[in-house]
């Protein structure tokens, strides 16, 4: 046998080797796959053959095709929701992106106590929402509350919080900011401390002042990570159901009735399982719009 | 004197960054600890004088509540060690076969909205006659805590060298022996991190049991909101539950502050 065809035999067998071992690390993920399949492709499936029929939960079902999906165009309760989802959304995105990237400046910086300030300042990030949440009622009380206390004693006239219509989206945005800032911050400095060190020694040896190297060498190279807090930070406030049902449930009115919150009504007070379907078919389609938009972005900015 | 100046307002931010965290835990703290009379005081009282435990006595005592903590510790427990189980192997194939496409689908997992899973999940529990139990609960935490597990893994095993798995290989080791006695030895760190996360957020998670818990089989997020909704609002008890509440995540957050920021900046990053 030349030693040509027996590389190559040896080759092959590698080759078989390796295939062989793609295969059995597939069993691996099986597993996962099947409660994956289960518990989100399952439901996915389901909800838009659902979405087909007129049903409401102890009644008939009755097949309708897209008749719910054309109810939803008329429907001036869902178009005011998803109104109230974007303006909430965009909201819930510019000022925790905002406070975020100035935290991450502040603790990329060293100083004393440095790892006690961040485990504070991530804190609000893993505390319970629902707990937290209650808190901030109390604290919105307009005659009882800390705030207005607060406000008064710096100044500014008392405000109405969430018993407010004009009021309560910006109130529940700040209570947003507090809960999700951290993670911003936390993506930021992970992407500060990824930054190379020469183009801010040749800054230096330039004269660049520190506001300069900020906007042409930190903010264009920090520009990737920021997308990613965007795309996170745009699919979170999206998602936002925990503070809004429990501190307002949607009101005063329907004044803070986002579309999650409308979800939830049709589907487990109404019972209205069929349009339910439907909203969060709709609803999905529109996140997974933004979320791939974003990451389009999101490679025109990589560098 | 600019130097000075120029740290006292580094200093200064420093504080503003960090005291809406500080000001909201201690007045959940000042509540907690007051009298009715001082909690619904104006101007408020800040500092209980005398501080009482009468509000946190007053939780154990009524509300079951005893029996939703017991509740909430079998769910995070067991959604998130199903979640270990299945997802520490499954990070370890996705990493080996590369296979972004795989990683991608969970990648998804993470941007739907949890009520979207909740119709179907909630009609077919129904028909299984599963209602009343917490088996409903744990199988939707999965939903949270697999995607996170898989998710942090896939980035730790892939940072591992695969030299000494090649090694065992070469030495005859089976794959499944090099995964379990070679990768995942090495992988410990970042299955704490795993678990710690998908502990903490299944812990927080309020949706899924809010639409399917029965009285029996309510979580603490749920029977916390419920005190705010069907009793007389007393600010006190409120508060001292809501502090029991999230107390110990809070506190798992302070004593593994290291490997959470980890696990959420690979995850995070890596994660979009």
């Amino acid at each position: 046998m030349s030693s040509a065809s027996a590389i190559a035999a040896a080759a092959a067998t590698i080759e078989r080797r390796r295939r062989n071992y793609a295969r059995t690390y597939l069993w691996f993920v099986v597993p996962a796959a099947v409660a994956v399949l289960g518990t989100i492709l399952f439901p996915w499936a389901f909800t838009f053959f659902i979405s087909a029929f007129d049903w409401h939960l102890g009644s008939p079902r009755e097949f309708v095709g897209f008749a719910n999906y054309a109810k939803l165009f008329t429907d001036e309760r869902f178009g005011l929701a998803l109104l109230r989802t974007l303006y909430y959304t965009s909201l819930a995105v510019v000022f925790p992106l905002g406070l975020g990237l100035a935290a991450a400046l502040i603790f990329n910086q060293k100083f004393p106590l440095r790892g006690l300030a961040r485990t504070i300042f991530i804190l609000p990030m893993m505390a319970t929402p629902v707990a937290v949440a209650l808190v901030w009622t109390m604290m919105f009380h307009p005659q009882l509350g800390v705030l207005n206390w607060l406000l008064q004693e710096i100044g500014i006239p008392p405000s109405m919080w969430v018993y407010h219509a004009d009021s309560v989206i910006p109130t529940l945005v700040l209570v947003e900011v507090w809960h999700w800032t951290p993670l911003v911050m936390l993506l930021l400095l992970g992407g500060l401390a990824a930054l190379p060190i020469d183009p801010y020694e040749a800054a230096k040896i330039d004269g660049a002042t520190p506001f300069q190297t900020f906007r042409y060498i930190t903010l264009p190279l920090l520009a990737p990570y920021l997308v990613v807090a965007l795309i996170i930070r745009t699919i979170d406030a999206l998602k936002a159901f925990d503070t809004i049902y429990v501190i307002t449930g949607g009101g005063p009115g329907s004044a803070s009735e986002t579309i999650n919150i409308y979800l939830y009504l049709q589907a487990f007070a109404f019972y209205n399982m069929g349009y339910a379907s439907a909203v969060v078919v709709v609803f999905f389609a529109l996140i997974l719009t933004l979320a791939a938009l974003l990451m389009w972005t999101r490679e025109k900015v990589r560098p | 004197m600019k130097r000075i100046l120029g740290k006292l307002g580094f200093a200064i931010s420093v504080l503003l960054l960090i005291s809406p965290a500080i000001m909201i835990f201690l007045w959940m703290l000042s509540l907690s600890l007051k009298n009715e009379l001082d909690n619904t005081a104006y101007p408020p009282v800040f500092i209980p004088s005398p501080p009482t435990l009468g509000n946190y006595a007053e939780v154990f005592a009524r509300n079951d509540f005893l029996l939703y903590a017991w509740n909430s510790v079998v769910v995070s427990f067991s959604a998130t060690g199903i979640a270990l189980l299945l997802g520490v192997p499954a990070g370890y194939g996705i990493a080996k076969m590369r296979a972004t496409r795989l990683a991608g689908l969970i990648l998804i997992a993470r941007i739907t909205p949890g009520l979207s899973y909740l119709i179907p999940l909630f009609l077919m529990f129904q028909w299984l006659g599963l209602t009343g139990t917490l088996v409903p609960i744990v199988i939707t935490h999965l939903v949270i805590t697999l995607p996170i597990v898989v998710w942090v893994m896939i980035s730790f095993f892939e940072g591992l060298p695969g030299e000494l798995e090649e090694a065992a290989l070469v030495d005859g080791a089976t794959i499944w022996q090099a995964f379990r006695h070679v990768a995942m030895p090495l992988a410990r760190p970042g299955i704490t991190v795993a678990c710690i996360l998908s502990f903490i957020f299944s812990w927080n998670n309020f949706i899924f049991a809010v639409v399917l818990a029965g009285r029996e089989t309510r979580t603490l997020p749920v029977a916390v909101n419920n005190m705010l909704t069907f009793e007389q609002i007393s600010w006190g008890p409120l508060s001292a539950a809501a502090l029991l509440v999230t107390a110990p995540v809070l506190i798992l957050t302070l004593l593994a502050q290291k490997q959470i920021v980890a696990g959420l900046t690979a995850g995070g990053v890596k994660g979009a």
